[in-house]
């Protein structure tokens, strides 16, 4: 339940308390992630303020029986990232006809907040060779082939590790 | 939601899109499929809680300092903002075209403006950045695609009716991805005439920068 709480008290309080503890957390985690993708240090200043900002201001919208708090910020910097530094539009699939209008269930919640611990220490667990691919695949705005030309490895073998760390991950989350 | 969708998106695919490294038009091709599709939906889904994960746990040395007056700045934009109103879902449950298509179309299948190209076939060509192409192509019924050389990856989604080539049947919802070794014919369905949405990798194009992303998705 990390952090969920915090995004309720954004949203019906306005708690600036609760906004600077999350703000500690994830600026600096999306000001590096946006770095990593190319950004200069003052853009990604820029980005991550205004990532953060978005989470205030699209509170409301935060649904956590559908993703953890972190899940929720990496989708809003991606997204960011995608209009700001690459200057496309992204598509986002149909709303689901059920959408988040009424209050989640708080079994929901629960589970789907449980199954994402499971799934970080899933990949905290991942051998380093399978954990840094996993990682240069979102961080780096990389394809495997670019993988394969940054680090030497065969294209092969970057494509069977993250298969092998999928695998080890969704066994995980069985 | 869910048809009976037989030929879904692969991890590859799905992995890049929330990593968010493809190209707008693919990008454009998996909104649509997981429009219609719950179940890469949910694939999707854990693809961006991967994302989220690897976000909480970079190590001390990826994680950036912030600027002295960050906070304060950032608290300074959220009073000049308006706060959003809870999102309500927009949906057609009606509409043949899944709503970010409909986005680029401006409207359902009345909306599309086709160009013919021959043998009773249209085309509709969407506005996409230059790195990848997205068109919409209309195929009377029983009627042969277009010969659509291969340079590339291309992904073809059946909107309406459906096609047929020498291995497989696909309708509705079915993704086709064709990489550049592969040589094919596919039929329309005799029954109705087909709508596909056609993604692929555009020819190089002058502008250096772009066409590398396109590249980048080509080798997945």
């Amino acid at each position: 339940m990390l952090w969920v709480e915090h995004v309720a008290r954004i949203r019906d309080d306005q708690d600036t308390q609760a906004f600077a503890e999350l703000f500690a957390h994830f600026a600096p985690r999306v000001k590096g992630f946006l770095m990593k993708s190319g950004a200069d240090a003052s853009l990604a200043e820029e980005c991550a303020q205004d990532v953060m900002a978005t989470l205030w201001h699209k509170s409301h919208q935060f649904d956590p029986a559908r993703a953890s708090v972190a899940t929720w910020i990496f989708t809003i910097a991606r997204n960011r990232r995608i209009d700001l530094i690459r200057r496309q539009r992204r598509p986002e699939p149909e709303d689901l006809t059920w959408g988040p209008e009424e209050e989640p269930d708080q079994e929901d919640v629960l589970t789907l907040q449980q199954e994402t611990e499971i799934l970080g220490a899933a990949l905290a667990e991942l051998p380093d060779a399978q954990r840094e691919l996993i990682e240069k695949a979102y961080f780096g705005d990389l394809t495997h082939s670019e993988i394969a030309a940054e680090t030497g490895l065969p294209l092969g073998t970057i494509k069977s590790r993250i298969r092998l760390a999928l695998d080890r991950l969704r066994h995980a989350m069985k | 939601m869910t048809e009976t969708i037989k030929h879904h998106l692969n991890d590859a695919i799905l992995m890049a899109y929330a990593a968010g490294s493809l190209p707008e038009a693919f990008n454009l091709m998996v909104a649509s499929h997981l429009s219609l599709c719950d179940s890469c939906r949910a694939q999707a889904e854990s693809f961006d809680a991967l994302g989220g994960e690897v976000l909480d746990q970079m190590r001390d040395d990826e994680v950036a300092d912030l600027q002295p007056e960050s906070l304060e700045a950032t608290l300074a934009l959220i009073l000049g903002g308006p706060m959003d109103k809870p999102h309500v879902a927009e949906t057609d449950v009606c509409a043949v075209l899944p709503k970010p298509l409909r986005d680029y179309v401006g409207g359902d299948l009345e909306a599309i403006r086709w160009k013919p190209i021959g043998m009773g076939v249209k085309q509709a060509i969407l506005p996409t950045s230059k790195d990848a192409s997205a068109r919409l192509l209309f195929i009377p019924a029983g009627t042969a695609m277009p010969d659509h050389g291969h340079h590339g990856t291309e992904m073809t989604m059946v909107l309406k009716g459906a096609f047929q080539d020498e291995d497989d049947y696909f309708a509705r919802g079915d993704v086709e991805i064709a990489d550049s070794d592969m040589h094919h014919t596919p039929v329309a369905d005799i029954h109705e005439d087909c709508i596909c949405l056609a993604v692929a990798d555009a020819p190089l194009q002058f502008d250096r920068l772009i066409p590398k992303i396109a590249q980048r998705f080509l080798r997945i």
